[in-house]
């Protein structure tokens, strides 16, 4: 069993290094500069913030979108791979799974840092109104975190019994033994795993789905120019897919530089994710065409003049940056072989997300300012919108927190599924197949 | 059309609360007054008919009915439809209903409920001054969307936010297609406007404003507080040209702050009353009439226009 125990030794999760530290360090003092600066916002109000009567949704609603959408891939692409048992999946699922966990969390908190009135949060509960999106979207939110938690969670059982003996000295093993939930892997326990996954697997596909049509019905159900489209929903959808698929790519290539682990996420993978890539920027293409290009044809004045201000207006250099760098240039270099290699890659996947995360501000912040009648009577700063130091801190709070999540999580979880790569890899019996 | 002799500006809603307030101990006086058999020395009050008609009868024919039927701020009066009517002919942007509608509601902020605005379609059009406030929408997209039940529609007609249950998430103005509503993004500096009152303000959506609530939406309320005490509007009121008028579908009857009643349906049949963006089919209870035979020039309201500025500072007033 030595092959064994040096599977169990690469692929147990490790102590940080130093960079490892400093790394996790930083994100917990820009998570805390984050909280200061939302404390002080409760404090004056939302005044801190460069948001007013007419673009009253800023950077953190964008900044919503853009982490409903991240966490759907994770886990959207983890459940469809597991139910078609494509075994290439194995390494890459989990990393999904936590991304997904992390960003549906943080999606959660945000949408708070966006009340006038936090205060008040279970209104939502005691007064909710069902017809309001926002209802909708609070019940697919905390279903999504459920869902989410449950199919990073039950897939792990037998990797916290493995867990369990290897730090049995350590406080860690007690957790690791209290969280595997008495896991002896009898045929019995293997059965109701798999079961129990099956049924999570399939539940997330629809939630995930609904989750990312409700946030495109937040705005969709509104009249504004640029939002009232049917468009929206599917629209959402197609974007979510392709930034979550940058952002396993990004997370991935990082985690496997760092933990060495080129022996089990290959070039392969590199690959395959590289296509699933280029599969969604095309479609998320076609969606773009559709929302963008179609409308200018038959634009009424007001939608010409909402076009126009993303086209060659005050918005072209960030929407043609969003275009070209997230849409257009990664569909040309991933056509290339070379162009799906890790480290090219990577570096598409960091552009794709960097773009889609300024997409989603494209998407919220210039409607607002062409509403059905002109803007008149309010001062010449309400007429225009870029977030303020306190919004830019909270925003990188909830990023540096979301990477904190998934910091965190690597530390204590082994990122690629022990006990299912031992099973693959036929150093155990291969008798529970398709257990997770 | 038909107006009554009576130019004091609470008449109209002392003609609208009558048939509430009062009824008329004996049927056949109505008759005798209709058919001309006055008392003239008696002391006479106006009371409207079922018709809409104003006739004056003896006020000791004329008895209290004592309590007013229980009022709730979130049902409103019963058997009533507020509506406004804006006659864009008579508007020359003198902002008195701002400078009323900004007092009366102790608006500090930097954006009034109540704005006119500079309007032209397009440079071949002609240019003209539009007052605009909550258009009071049957079908109102702000409460759709709202996801705590602060912002309703009462059975009158009138579109009200309960500030102490508003969770501040904004969809309502993000939903709202005439951008009326203004959002407390800090704690409303309202201690000198609020310091005149008497009582000190305990917040009902009755009287948007009065206080304001950090962190929540206000809008204009279509003043129910100013209709409770028989009064119009403050708007309609302060209003030096009639633009506003103000009344109750229901009784057909709108009434302009000089005390004119008209007949609401005739009003808009005559001047081809419009509603704004009736193509979204949010059914505004705010009628505009349309800028036609005017006065005075457009360019007379440019004084007073301020593009960034819709609430006075004390030191401007
Ligand atoms: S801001 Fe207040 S009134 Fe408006 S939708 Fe949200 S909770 Fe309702």
């Amino acid at each position: 069993m030595s092959k064994y125990d040096d599977l169990v030794a690469e692929l147990a999760p490790r102590k940080f290094t130093k960079l490892g530290v400093s790394w996790t360090i930083g994100l917990a003092i820009v998570t805390l500069i984050g909280i200061a600066a939302y404390i002080d916002q409760i404090i004056k109000g939302q005044i801190v913030t460069n948001m007013r009567d007419y673009v009253l949704w800023g950077v953190y609603i964008s900044n919503f979108v853009f982490f409903v959408a991240i966490s759907f891939v994770g886990s959207l692409t983890a459940a469809v791979l597991r139910l078609t048992h494509k075994t290439w999946r194995t390494p890459l699922v989990r990393i999904a799974e936590i991304i997904a966990f992390a960003a549906i969390v943080l999606a959660g908190v945000t949408i708070i840092l966006d009340m006038g009135r936090p205060d008040r949060l279970l209104n939502l509960f005691i007064h909710a109104r069902l017809q309001s999106p926002i209802t909708w979207d609070v019940v697919i939110i905390t279903t999504y975190i459920a869902i989410s938690a449950l199919i990073l969670y039950i897939p792990l059982l037998p990797d916290l019994a493995i867990l369990k003996d290897k730090f049995k000295d350590n406080w860690t093993g007690i957790w690791y033994k209290r969280l595997s939930l008495k896991w002896k892997g009898s045929v019995k326990q293997w059965a109701i795993q798999k079961k129990s996954i099956k049924i999570v697997a399939i539940l997330i596909i629809p939630v995930a789905l609904i989750l990312q049509t409700v946030d495109a019905w937040l705005f969709s159900t509104t009249f504004r120019i640029g939002w009232d489209s049917t468009n929206l929903g599917p629209y959402f959808i197609a974007g979510a897919f392709v930034v979550g698929v940058g952002g396993l790519i990004s997370v991935t290539y990082v985690l496997r530089k760092v933990y060495k682990l080129e022996k089990y996420i290959t070039e392969l993978h590199f690959d395959k994710l590289g296509k699933m890539l280029v599969f969604a920027c095309l479609v998320y293409l076609y969606f773009n065409i559709s929302e963008y290009l179609l409308p200018a044809f038959t634009a009424p004045k007001a939608e010409e003049a909402h076009l126009r201000e993303l086209f060659v207006g005050h918005y072209a250099p960030l929407f043609w940056f969003v275009t070209i760098g997230g849409l257009i240039l990664p569909i040309i270099l991933l056509i290339f072989p070379w162009g799906r290699k890790p480290k090219v890659l990577f570096f598409i996947a960091i552009l794709v997300v960097i773009t889609s995360w300024w997409k989603r501000y494209l998407i919220v912040v210039p409607a607002l300012l062409h509403p059905f009648l002109p803007v008149q009577g309010v001062p010449e700063s309400w007429h225009s919108y870029f977030p303020s130091m306190h919004e830019w801190a909270i925003v990188s709070g909830t990023l540096a927190a979301a990477l904190l999540i998934i910091t965190i999580l690597v530390r204590y979880v082994p990122i690629i599924p022990i006990h299912r790569t031992a099973t693959e890899m036929g150093i155990l019996p291969n008798d529970k197949d398709e257990q997770s | 059309m038909k107006k009554s002799d009576d130019k004091s500006r609470r008449s109209f809603l002392n003609n609208g609360l009558t048939i509430g307030a009062f009824s008329i101990i004996s049927g056949s006086l109505i008759a005798s007054k209709l058919f001309g058999n006055d008392e003239p020395d008696e002391e006479l009050v106006e009371v409207m008919t079922t018709e809409g008609d104003i006739i004056k009868v003896p006020a000791s024919e004329v008895e209290e009915v004592p309590k007013k039927p229980a009022y709730n701020e979130r049902e409103g009066f019963a058997n009533r439809k507020f509506v406004m009517v804006v006659d864009l002919a008579k508007c020359r942007n003198a902002l008195k209903c701002q400078d009323a509608c900004n007092k009366h509601h102790y608006i500090v902020g930097d954006n009034a409920w109540l704005k006119v605005y500079k309007m032209q379609e397009s440079e071949q059009t002609a240019p003209y001054w539009m007052p605009m406030m909550c258009q009071h929408c049957d079908e109102p997209a702000c409460v759709t969307v709202c996801p705590v039940d602060a912002t309703f529609k009462r059975r009158d007609g009138i579109v009200l936010i309960d500030n102490e249950q508003c969770i501040g998430c904004r969809f309502c103005m993000a939903a709202c297609p005439y951008s009326t509503r203004v959002f407390n993004w800090n704690d409303p500096e309202q201690e000198t406007a609020l310091a005149e009152e008497e009582h000190p303000a305990e917040h009902s959506a009755d009287h948007c404003g009065h206080p304001s609530i950090k962190g929540t939406v206000d809008k204009c309320d279509f003043c129910p507080h100013s209709i409770d005490k028989g009064e119009l509007p403050h708007c309609v009121a302060a209003c030096p040209n009639d633009v506003f008028l103000f009344g109750d579908a229901y009784e057909d009857t709108v009434t302009n702050g000089s005390g004119q009643s008209y007949r609401l349906s005739e009003l808009l049949e005559e001047k081809a009353g419009y509603r704004l963006m009736e193509g979204l089919g949010t059914e505004p209870s705010v009628f505009y009439l349309p800028p036609v035979d005017r006065s005075d020039a457009f360019e007379d309201g440019l004084k007073e226009y301020r593009e960034f500025n819709s609430v006075k500072k004390p030191e401007e007033l």
